[in-house]
């Protein structure tokens, strides 16, 4: 039996089998999950926001959806994998909040997914399958070893993609 | 670092002393209103005001996958911040049951739209008290936004909220107050998270100017 590795807010960790990544809690948030199908090295980000220009500071790469995917592609390459041919798995990205009127803070999950997508794509990425925006909450668990990402939610319950 | 870690690192003991005080207060008169609510005594519990990177705030709400209740307050004026109002799923409940008079209600988050209005009006008198004793100990003027309402899990509540701290910095500060009934039972946190370039404005009503 891997581990479970835990990924943290404006985080990102790498694993490779048995070892699984783990990031509990996605609101607005989203988990981008990059694989190398070859090495089955993977990498799990939790990225909080979708442009690093946004930043008052020079903050770490985690926390935005184009810096986060950068940076996880230059560790991955690190530890080994063949970067030319990454495939992505995401979820996340939703409204958590009932609000009354339009509020375009409330909307960050959406900005996120597209800023998300776009940076995949921007970095020839193939991005697998999706499961993002509505109103829940996700924990999500992904495992090199099959490259299947399971989504546990309260409202929900669970699913694989 | 950068100019706001050391803006964090500039924070005495004393103004945390003088903030957890304010909590305090704050805390003190929400937890009367909600006493009066529900017609049975509230204690608050040592209320805290810590400094700490927002990446560690889902544990110190109880947990990211706690399913909970949160009432979330957008507060405007010179002290800007956010007011969040945690509360575990079966208080909730119990509480609704308390406010209504009502029978069962599911714990799965499906609440009616009256459960709904309950919850934020709850949310409303409670935050609304706590800065209210902020208000009239800072002589300031906090003007918070109608309440927004999830149910979920704790992190994911907070993603949104964290969200514009990180913008800005990697450091929150945090006050905290829990509300307990019958001595045990805890109810609900309430959480204020001034906004780091307001921080000032706070310490100078309060005089404790670095």
């Amino acid at each position: 039996m891997g581990e479970i590795i835990q990924v943290g807010m404006a985080d990102y960790k790498l694993a490779r089998p048995p070892d699984k990544l783990i990031t509990a809690g996605l609101g607005s948030c989203i988990g981008i999950c990059l694989l190398d199908p070859v090495s089955r090295i993977a990498c799990m980000s939790h990225i909080m926001l979708p442009c690093s220009q946004d930043d008052k500071k020079s903050g770490n790469p985690g926390k935005y959806a184009d810096t986060a995917i950068v940076a996880a592609i230059a560790a991955m390459k690190l530890m080994g994998a063949n970067t030319g041919h990454l495939v992505a798995k995401i979820a996340g990205g939703a409204q958590m909040f009932h609000f009354s009127g339009s509020n375009d803070f409330f909307k960050i999950g959406e900005r996120n997914a597209l800023a998300v997508e776009n940076n995949l794509e921007k970095n020839k990425i193939n991005l697998l399958s999706k499961d993002i925006g509505g109103h829940v909450g996700r924990t999500i668990i992904f495992d090199p070893a099959t490259g299947n990402l399971s989504i546990r939610t309260i409202k929900e319950g669970e699913k694989v993609i | 670092m950068n100019i706001l870690k050391e803006q964090f690192d500039r924070i005495s003991q004393l103004q945390l002393d003088v903030l957890r005080e304010v909590a305090n207060i704050g805390a003190g008169n929400a937890a009367t209103a909600l006493a009066a609510m529900i017609n049975s005594e509230i204690k608050i519990s040592l209320p805290q005001a810590k400094i700490m990177p927002f990446t560690d705030v889902p544990d110190f709400m109880g947990g990211a996958e706690t399913h909970a209740v949160g009432i979330y307050f957008h507060v405007k004026g010179p002290v800007q911040a956010s007011v969040l109002l945690v509360m575990p799923i079966e208080k909730a409940v119990q509480l609704l049951k308390m406010i209504l008079g009502t029978g069962d209600i599911s714990l799965t988050g499906s609440f009616s739209d009256l459960e709904y209005s309950a919850l934020m009006e709850l949310g409303n008198i409670l935050s609304s008290s706590y800065l209210n004793a902020l208000a009239l100990f800072t002589e300031l003027v906090f003007k918070p936004s109608p309440p927004a309402l999830a149910i979920d899990m704790v992190g994911a509540i907070l993603n949104t909220i964290l969200g514009q701290y990180g913008e800005v910095s990697d450091m929150v500060l945090v006050m905290e107050a829990g509300f307990r009934k019958d001595n045990l039972d805890v109810v609900g946190n309430i959480f204020l998270l001034p906004e780091p370039a307001t921080l000032d404005n706070i310490f100078t009503s309060l005089g404790v100017m670095v």
